[in-house]
C-alpha cells in the first residue's frame, strides 16, 4: 500500500519556505554553506541553493556528503556499501553549515554526517534542514528547519522520489515488505 | 574336510586358464581344489558336511584377487600414516589380496633384517599377503648399492628406490646388471629431479594460474628414455613404475617394439584425472608424478588397451590428515589408493578401454608374473585369493569411512560404479556387504 | 564477499566497486584529518611470513587510517620457527578475535587455504608466485587516474613474469577489461599463459613499440644464480629500461614500478624520475585501495 505524502508542488512550495526560514534565521546569507547528504539530501540542497540564491542575488555554495564511512551499523550491513563522493568545496572552519536531508529518522545519519563533518573543520555552527520528519528519534537530534511532520510507525517506510534521479517528484509512505 | 566353500554360479574371470565364463569354485583349506564350469557339486557337498559354506555369486564377477605390486605400508617408521596392518586391510576391502611394499620406510629397506621384519609383522598383523620391495641403494640414497642377494633370500621380489630415482647413470646401469642374477625386476621411479625441482604440480597453463611451480613431463619422460637405453644396454629387467604422461608411453611402445626387456605400470589417478584435481589447493590430488592433462590420460588409456603399460597398481600413498592439511608446496605427495582402485579401473570396462579379462590381466595376473609369484590366477592348487565383484553397484567415496588410516584422495564425494563385495584371503571370507 | 584471495577470483564489477570506492578514500588521504571511523572497533593481523618493508608499511597505514586495531605477528619471534602448522598459528590468532587476517607467505595458495579455515576476513598480501591482488588494484587505480581506463590500453609487463604476483595478478585484472597486454623478458622468464590474451616479446625494443604503460618488475638476483639468465648487466642491456628505449612508447605513456627498484639495473634513475614515472602516485594510491579493499570486506560477520 503507497500513500502519497507531498507532490511535486508540496515539494516546491516546502522547499520555498524552507529557503526563507534559513534566510531569515541567518540574516541573509552570509558564511552559509549547504551540505547535503549524500543521496537526497544533495539534491535538495542544490534546490534550496538556487531559491536562496534567486531570493538573495547571491551564490549559494553547496557539498556533498556521504556517512557511509562514519555510520555505526558497520557490522550489521547486509549489502554492499556504496561509497558515495564527498564534496566540500569551501573550508568549512568558521562557516555555518547547514546539513540537508530528505528524511529525518532515528538521527543516526545525522550524528554521521556531523562527525564527518567535524574530520573537514570546525564550523562556527551547523544547523539541519530535512523535508520530513517522520519521528522515532533514537539521538538528542531534532531539525532547525522541517519540511512537514509526520507521525509514522516503525513498520512503513518513507521514500523520497526526486527528479534528480529520474523519477517524479513526490515522498511516498509505504509498508514495510 | 576343513574350511570348505563354494562360490556358485559366478562369472569367473582367469585369464591365466583362459577362462570366461559362469562357473563354480570349489575352495578347501584355503586353496583352490576344483573349478567347475556348471557344476551341481554343490547338493551333494553340502549333504557331506554341515559347515560347507556356498557363496551365491550369481551375477557376479569371481576374479583373482588383485596383485598390487606398488604401495606404501609406512611401517617400520610411519605408523601414523599406515600400519602393515591397516594397510593390509585396507587393501583386502579393496579386493586385493597381494601387495608389495616400497621400501621407503623408516630404516629404509635395504637390508635383511628390515626385509624380515616386514614379513613377520605381516604373517602376524597382515591380513593379505606382503611382499618386500628392496631398495636398491643403501639407504635410497642413490650412491651405493643394497645387498639385493640378500634380501632377495629374505623375501624381497624386486628393486626400487620408489620416490627417489637413481640420479647416477652407472648405479642404475649397474643396479640392472647386477640384479640379473637373481632375475628380479628393478622398478624405476623415473624423475630427472633437476628438471622437477621445486615443482609440486604439472607444469603448464594450469601452473601458472595457481602460480604452482611445475614438473614438465619431460623430467619423466628424460628419466624413462635414459632407463630404457640402459634396460637395453645391460638386458635387465626395468619395470617403469608409475607412468603418467603421453611421452612416456610413447618411448615405452617405441621399446617394447624394439623388444627390450621392460615393463611398465600406471596407476589408476593418472587414467582417471588431471592436473583440473588441483584447482582451489586441494593437496589431496598433490602426487608425484603429478596428475597431468587430459592428452596425458588418454595416451596412458591407450598404452592400457594396446599393451604399452602391462600393469595397474594404486601407489597408495597414505597420509596423515594433518599432513595435507599444510600449504601445497609443503603437503606430501601421495594418494590413499586401495579402496578406491579397483571400482577406477572398472571404469576402463564400463568404457570399453579393456575387457574384464583384459582388466585382470593387468591388475593380477601380470604384476604377479613380473614379481615372480604365484598368484593373479584361479588354477588348481593355488591359494584362494578371490574378489568377487559387482560390476553395477553403485557408492559414493568417503574417505572417512575408509579403513586404510589415510584419507587423502581426490576421488572424495565420487560416484563410482562397482565395487568388490566379497574378498577371499588368506582362508578368510570378508564380505564388505555387511 | 568474504575474502580477497586473488584477481581471478574477482567479477569486473568487483574490480569497478574497489576502484570507485578507492576514490573516495582517495579523497579522504588529502584531507587535514586522513582517518575515517568505518572500521572502528575491527582488529587486523599482519601476518607476514615474508619479509616485506612497502606492503606492510601500506597496509598498516591503510588500517590505521579506517581505523581498526592492528597487531603484527611478527615471524623470527613466532612459533613458526618451533614448527607450529601454519593452521595452528592462524587459528590461534583468529582466536584472538580478529577480523581480518592480511597474508603474506612464500606458499602458493596460503590465503586461499587460509579463508576455508576462517571466520576472519582473508586479504592476500602477495602469496608465492601466484598473486599479489591489492597490488593490481593500485595499479589499475593508477592507470586510470592517468589514462582515463582501461579498455584498449596497450600495457607492457616488463621482466620476470614467471616468479612475479605482481605480473600475475595485473595480467589477470587488464585482461577483464580488455587492455592489450605485453608480456616482455627472456624466454626462461616468461611462463605458459596461455588462456589468457597476451602478446609475448623478447626482444624489449619490439615489447615497448607505442605502447601507453609501461610496468617494470624487480629483477630478483638469485634468479641469475639459478641460471634464468647470465648476469645483471646482461638483462640489464637487453630488458632494462633507459631513456632510449622510453622513447619507443607512446610519448605520453606512464612507467610504473611496484618497488622497490634496483635502479641501473631495470630502470634506469632518469626514468624512475622522470615526469612519466608515476611510481610514487602508486605508493599513495595503495593506501586507498587498500582502505578500500578493507571497507568493502567489511571483516568477519557476526565476530562477537
Amino acid at each position: 500500500m503507497t500513500k502519497e505524502l507531498l507532490n511535486k508542488k508540496d515539494i516546491d512550495r516546502v522547499l520555498s519556505r524552507i529557503a526563507h526560514e534559513i534566510i531569515e534565521k541567518n540574516k541573509g546569507t552570509e558564511n552559509i554553506c549547504l551540505v547535503g547528504i549524500q543521496r537526497g539530501g544533495v539534491h535538495l540542497a542544490k534546490r534550496l541553493s538556487a531559491k536562496i540564491g534567486a531570493i538573495e542575488q547571491a551564490e549559494m555554495p553547496v557539498g556533498s556528503l556521504d556517512i557511509s564511512l562514519y555510520r555505526d551499523d558497520i557490522g550489521m550491513r547486509k549489502e554492499q556499501p556504496v561509497v558515495r563522493r564527498t564534496d566540500i568545496p569551501c573550508d568549512i572552519t568558521d562557516k555555518k553549515i547547514i546539513l540537508v536531508d530528505d528524511v529525518l529518522f532515528t538521527g543516526r545519519s545525522i550524528r554521521a554526517a556531523m562527525d564527518a563533518l567535524m574530520d573537514f573543520g570546525r564550523p562556527a555552527e551547523i544547523q539541519l534542514a530535512v523535508l520530513i520528519d517522520r519521528g522515532h528519534r533514537e539521538l538528542p537530534i531534532r531539525a532547525d528547519y522541517v519540511g512537514k511532520n509526520i507521525p509514522t510507525s516503525m513498520s512503513e517506510n518513507i521514500e523520497a522520489q526526486l527528479e534528480e534521479e529520474g523519477l517524479e517528484d513526490r515522498i511516498i509512505l509505504q509498508a514495510k515488505e | 574336510m576343513r574350511n570348505a566353500m563354494l562360490i556358485k554360479n559366478g562369472h569367473i574371470i582367469d585369464p591365466s586358464q583362459g577362462i570366461d565364463g559362469i562357473g563354480d569354485i570349489l575352495i578347501e583349506d584355503g586353496k583352490i581344489v576344483k573349478m567347475e564350469q556348471k557344476s551341481r557339486r554343490a547338493e551333494e557337498q553340502k549333504k557331506k558336511s554341515p559347515d560347507f559354506r556356498i557363496i551365491d555369486a550369481t551375477g557376479l564377477y569371481v576374479i583373482p584377487g588383485l596383485v598390487d605390486m606398488h604401495v606404501h605400508l609406512r611401517e617400520p617408521g610411519f605408523e601414523h600414516k599406515e600400519t602393515i596392518k591397516t594397510g593390509t586391510l585396507a587393501a583386502v576391502k579393496g579386493g586385493i589380496t597381494s601387495v608389495c611394499c616400497m621400501p621407503n620406510t623408516n630404516p629404509v629397506n635395504d637390508n635383511r633384517t628390515v626385509t624380515e621384519f616386514i614379513l613377520r609383522k605381516a604373517y602376524d598383523e597382515g591380513s593379505c599377503n606382503v611382499y618386500p620391495i628392496g631398495a636398491i641403494t643403501k639407504g635410497q640414497k642413490g650412491e651405493e648399492l643394497a645387498e639385493m642377494g640378500m634380501m632377495r633370500e629374505e623375501g624381497c621380489v624386486a628393486f626400487s628406490d620408489d620416490g627417489m630415482p637413481v640420479v647416477n647413470g652407472i648405479l642404475m646401469r649397474r643396479a640392472l646388471e647386477y640384479s640379473k642374477t637373481f632375475n628380479v625386476p628393478i622398478i624405476s621411479h623415473c624423475e630427472d629431479i633437476s628438471l622437477s625441482e621445486g615443482g609440486s604440480m604439472n607444469e603448464g597453463a594450469l601452473s601458472t594460474q595457481l602460480g604452482l611451480r611445475g614438473i614438465p613431463s619431460a623430467s619423466e619422460d628424460v628419466m624413462v628414455a635414459r632407463d630404457i637405453i640402459l634396460a637395453e644396454l645391460t638386458g635387465g629387467r626395468l619395470h617403469i613404475a608409475h607412468v603418467s604422461t603421453e611421452g612416456s608411453v610413447r618411448l615405452i611402445r617405441q621399446a617394447k617394439e624394439r623388444g627390450v626387456n621392460i615393463t611398465a605400470e600406471t596407476c589408476p589417478h593418472y587414467f582417471t584425472i588431471t592436473e583440473d584435481a588441483v584447482k582451489g589447493y586441494n593437496t589431496n590430488a598433490k602426487v608425484n608424478p603429478p596428475l597431468r592433462t587430459q592428452k596425458d590420460v588418454e595416451a596412458v588409456r591407450e598404452g592400457l588397451k594396446d599393451g604399452t603399460i602391462d600393469i595397474i597398481a594404486t601407489d597408495h600413498a597414505p597420509h596423515h590428515r594433518d599432513e595435507k592439511l599444510l600449504e601445497f608446496d609443503k603437503a606430501p605427495s601421495g594418494i590413499s589408493g586401495f579402496e578406491t582402485a579397483l571400482s577406477l579401473s572398472l571404469m576402463l570396462v564400463h568404457d570399453g578401454v579393456l575387457t574384464m579379462s583384459r582388466l585382470v590381466e593387468k591388475t593380477a595376473l601380470h604384476p604377479a608374473r613380473i614379481v615372480g609369484i604365484d598368484k593373479g590366477t584361479l588354477k588348481t592348487g593355488s591359494d584362494a585369493d578371490i574378489a568377487i565383484t559387482d560390476m553395477n553397484k553403485e557408492f559414493k567415496v568417503e574417505p572417512d569411512k575408509f579403513i586404510s588410516k589415510g584419507k587423502n584422495t581426490p576421488f572424495d564425494g565420487w560416484k563410482l560404479k562397482g565395487m568388490p563385495i566379497i574378498t577371499i584371503c588368506k582362508g578368510k571370507i570378508y564380505d564388505w556387504r555387511s | 564477499m568474504k575474502d580477497l584471495v586473488g584477481i581471478k577470483e574477482l567479477g569486473r564489477d568487483d574490480i569497478e566497486r574497489i576502484l570507485d570506492t578507492a576514490a573516495s578514500f582517495k579523497d579522504v588521504l588529502k584531507r587535514d584529518i586522513k582517518k575515517v571511523p568505518a572500521l572502528r572497533g575491527k582488529t587486523v593481523v599482519n601476518l607476514f611470513f615474508e619479509p616485506s618493508t612497502r606492503t606492510k608499511t601500506s597496509f598498516e597505514l591503510a588500517e590505521k587510517r579506517i581505523s581498526t586495531d592492528v597487531l603484527n605477528f611478527s615471524v623470527p619471534t613466532s612459533s613458526v620457527v618451533k614448527g607450529e602448522s601454519l593452521l595452528d598459528t592462524v587459528r590461534t590468532i583468529e582466536a584472538y578475535g580478529v577480523d581480518f587476517i592480511v597474508i603474506r607467505h612464500s606458499s602458493s595458495g596460503v590465503p586461499h587455504f587460509i579463508a576455508r579455515n576462517v571466520k576472519a576476513s582473508v586479504i592476500n598480501a602477495g602469496d608465492g608466485i601466484n598473486e599479489h591482488p591489492t597490488q593490481a588494484l593500485l595499479d589499475a587505480f593508477s592507470i586510470v587516474e592517468k589514462k582515463g581506463g582501461l579498455s584498449g590500453l596497450k600495457v607492457a609487463i616488463v621482466g620476470d613474469i614467471t616468479h612475479s604476483r605482481v605480473a600475475k595478478s595485473n595480467v589477470y585484472l587488464l585482461s577483464k577489461f580488455g587492455a592489450h597486454i605485453r608480456l616482455v623478458g627472456p624466454p626462461t622468464l616468461i611462463p605458459d599463459m596461455s588462456g589468457y590474451d597476451v602478446e609475448v616479446f623478447y626482444n624489449m625494443e619490439d615489447g615497448l613499440k607505442d605502447v601507453d604503460v609501461i610496468m617494470m618488475l624487480r629483477i630478483q638476483m638469485e634468479r641469475q644464480v639459478k641460471g634464468f639468465f647470465p648476469s645483471t648487466e646482461e638483462y640489464s642491456k637487453n630488458w632494462g629500461l633507459d631513456e632510449q628505449r622510453l622513447k619507443l612508447a607512446d610519448k605520453n605513456a606512464i612507467v610504473m614500478h611496484p618497488g622497490p627498484m634496483n635502479r641501473g639495473i631495470e630502470i634506469s634513475s632518469d626514468v624512475a624520475d622522470s615526469a612519466q614515472s608515476i611510481i610514487l602516485d602508486q605508493v599513495t594510491n595503495g593506501i586507498a585501495v587498500r582502505m578500500a579493499v578493507m571497507y568493502l570486506l567489511g571483516g568477519a560477520k557476526g565476530n562477537a
